[in-house]
């Protein structure tokens, strides 16, 4: 235990280590076109990489990141940063992810407000914050922007892209818009389309900002925050991440500091204030307006409408990709099922798919935890493919 | 489960050409489908229930994907293998009938071989001790059996005339454990313990777009 005081994480020989944002920006003459019809520009993308892009430019790794995710994936930005990047279980020397064999790119979507051009940012034209005049943004229009990114290293495929929950969606919108450039994903934790389920979540966690009287139409940037309402919207989000097996372990019905019930209104349960605490670090580090824009992007996600005519199979009738999907057996969100249909279109058109469903009881959470099943299985199909896709040259 | 994992595997692997695309149905941990892949550089894709069996044939870079037989073949198209395999299997699934109509539809050629319930040490085995048959070929007693579907090389020779299903070529053998396997001419459904049949599916298809789902 007291070594560890000697030897901090960031210098853990399985760490990246210190790591910086960096930013990329474009569409500063032309605009990128977006889904909904409109355009945006200048676009800034914050992103992070890690490992080192090899002369032939074809071990390199694009992670996506999930809704309330950044381009910090992994290692520490400080010495004295308390958290490592959001990813970094399976990010580093040594790790599936592998720093030194694989060049991995992590860039923050477009609509987000951790460096990337969002409604926080200023909009030149006005010198204010977008706000709500910042346009509404898809999936899709997330993976046109990291396009771009690509494009600036020189890479003409990736090895993979690579995400779960937001990101997976990524990553299967990448296959099917790009499949000359993906030469395989691992996807994880994610449906083809969103459920009602997921998009009655949303809108409650948009009423929720909604009702915030702080919120003011998106207007609050040189005023108070709406943080009660992006607080209570992150709560309600954390249940659906959660599953009921984990929260009975973790949880329970246990009292927080108390030994008696109070008869009161105040939280006193493990689980309330569980969520207080979520929904209380959350605000400050979140944009509620941001919040909104990835939830519709989220809810708005139907490969099968936006790629196949509505047929699923014929989605997927082009991607070249090879696929590593994963499901997590508690994950209420995105259920297994929902990847089932994606693994059975893929073989219906006869692509290479590997397909495991994980028994864990930590639900939708799961691809973002430790995991040895999973760890091992990411590691050896990014092997495998870096190996095929250097045979097939 | 079985005592030998790699029952009928020299008999397989001669039989497939190089480079083909190979479906093998309840793959387990995937040796079958390594071996192929490393010696004759097919195109490994594969069906297995179990996590741990769909690990490791991920880590091995098999495409195999976590799924029942008994329900998750009506997805592949017509003719999309070149062979699917179904090597001491066909007998645990729950619906024989319909897994072969499958195999026939989505593979050019099918390889199915099966433990042959009518070996002569099985029929000693019934006719002077009355028990089910508890041998190397089929080791579980009737309470743990997995084997629901219980059949002999007479029987599957009967329902491939019965159903149209060219038989391309016999190979029925008998292995012992770690032994090679050897090829019964002589009166194959009473010498020998497993039933080795390849069969041709090319003409075999479905009058639906299978590929097709809404799904």
């Amino acid at each position: 235990m007291e070594k560890k005081q000697d030897n901090p994480p960031y210098l853990a020989p399985d760490s990246v280590g210190l790591v910086n944002t960096e930013y990329f920006t474009f569409a500063e003459d032309e605009p990128m076109p977006l889904a909904c019809g409109k355009t945006l520009g200048p676009i800034t993308l914050a992103y992070e990489t890690y490992g080192r892009l090899n002369d032939e430019k074809d071990n390199a790794i694009l992670l996506l990141h999930a809704l309330s995710g950044s381009a910090h994936a992994a290692g520490y930005h400080s010495p004295e940063d308390p958290y490592p990047g959001w990813w970094d279980a399976f990010v580093g020397p040594g790790k599936p992810f592998d720093t030194d064999k694989y060049f991995i790119i992590c860039s923050n979507v477009i609509g987000s407000c951790v460096g990337s051009t969002g409604p926080a940012s200023i909009n030149p034209q006005t010198e204010a914050p977008y706000a709500l005049s910042f346009p509404v943004i898809t999936i899709g229009d997330m993976v046109e922007a990291q396009r771009h990114l690509i494009d600036h290293f020189g890479i003409d495929k990736l090895l993979a892209v690579s995400g779960g929950s937001m990101g997976g969606m990524q990553a299967l919108d990448w296959c099917i818009r790009y499949p000359e450039k993906v030469h395989s994903s691992v996807i994880l934790a994610v449906s083809h389309s969103q459920s009602a389920l997921g998009i009655a979540f949303n809108e409650v966690a948009r009423q929720a900002i909604f009702q915030d009287s702080n919120w003011n139409n998106g207007d609050y940037y040189d005023e108070q925050i709406p943080d009660q309402g992006l607080a209570l919207a992150r709560m309600i989000g954390h249940i659906t991440y959660l599953s009921e097996e984990k929260m009975c372990e973790k949880f329970g019905r246990r009292l927080q500091n108390k030994e008696m019930l109070s008869y009161g209104f105040d939280s006193e349960f493990q689980i309330e204030s569980y969520l207080h605490h979520q929904g209380i670090k959350f605000v400050n580090r979140f944009d509620a307006n941001s919040y909104l824009y990835l939830t519709k992007a989220l809810d708005y996600f139907d490969i099968r409408m936006d790629h196949g005519d509505g047929y699923l199979a014929a989605a997927f009738e082009n991607v070249k990709s090879d696929f590593l999907m994963i499901s997590f057996s508690s994950d209420w969100l995105y259920p297994p099922t929902g990847m089932r249909d994606i693994v059975n279109a893929l073989r219906a058109n006869g692509k290479k798919v590997g397909y495991l469903d994980i028994e864990t009881d930590d639900g939708h959470d799961a691809f973002l935890l430790p995991n040895t099943t999973l760890a091992g299985t990411i590691e050896n199909f990014l092997r495998q493919e870096h190996r095929k896709l250097n045979a097939d040259k | 489960m079985l005592i030998n994992e790699f029952i009928g595997y020299d008999l397989i692997i001669d039989e497939i050409p190089e480079g083909s695309r190979v479906l093998d149905l309840g793959c387990g941990n995937g040796d079958l489908l390594a071996i192929l892949a490393a010696k004759k550089g097919i195109e490994p894709h594969g069906v297995e229930i179990s996590q741990s069996g769909v690990s490791e044939c991920v880590k091995r870079g098999l495409y195999v994907t976590q799924s029942d037989i008994d329900e998750g073949l009506s997805i592949y198209k017509d003719n999309s293998f070149d062979y699917v395999i179904i090597n001491q299997t066909i007998q645990n699934t729950k619906y024989p009938e319909t897994v072969m109509k499958e195999i026939m539809r989505i593979g050019k050629h099918a390889i199915i071989s099966f433990p042959n319930f009518v070996f002569v040490q099985i029929r000693l085995q019934m006719m002077f001790k009355g028990v089910m048959p508890d041998t190397r070929v089929l080791p579980f007693a009737w309470y743990e059996s997995p084997n629901i579907h219980l059949v002999s090389i007479r029987d599957f020779t009967r329902y491939c005339g019965m159903r149209g299903y060219p038989i391309k070529k016999i190979l029925h053998f008998r292995q012992g454990a770690g032994e090679e396997p050897v090829v019964v001419k002589f009166m194959p459904n009473l010498f020998a313990e497993y039933g080795f049949f390849v069969l041709d599916g090319l003409k075999f298809s479905s009058n639906i777009n299978a590929g097709r789902m809404d799904g």
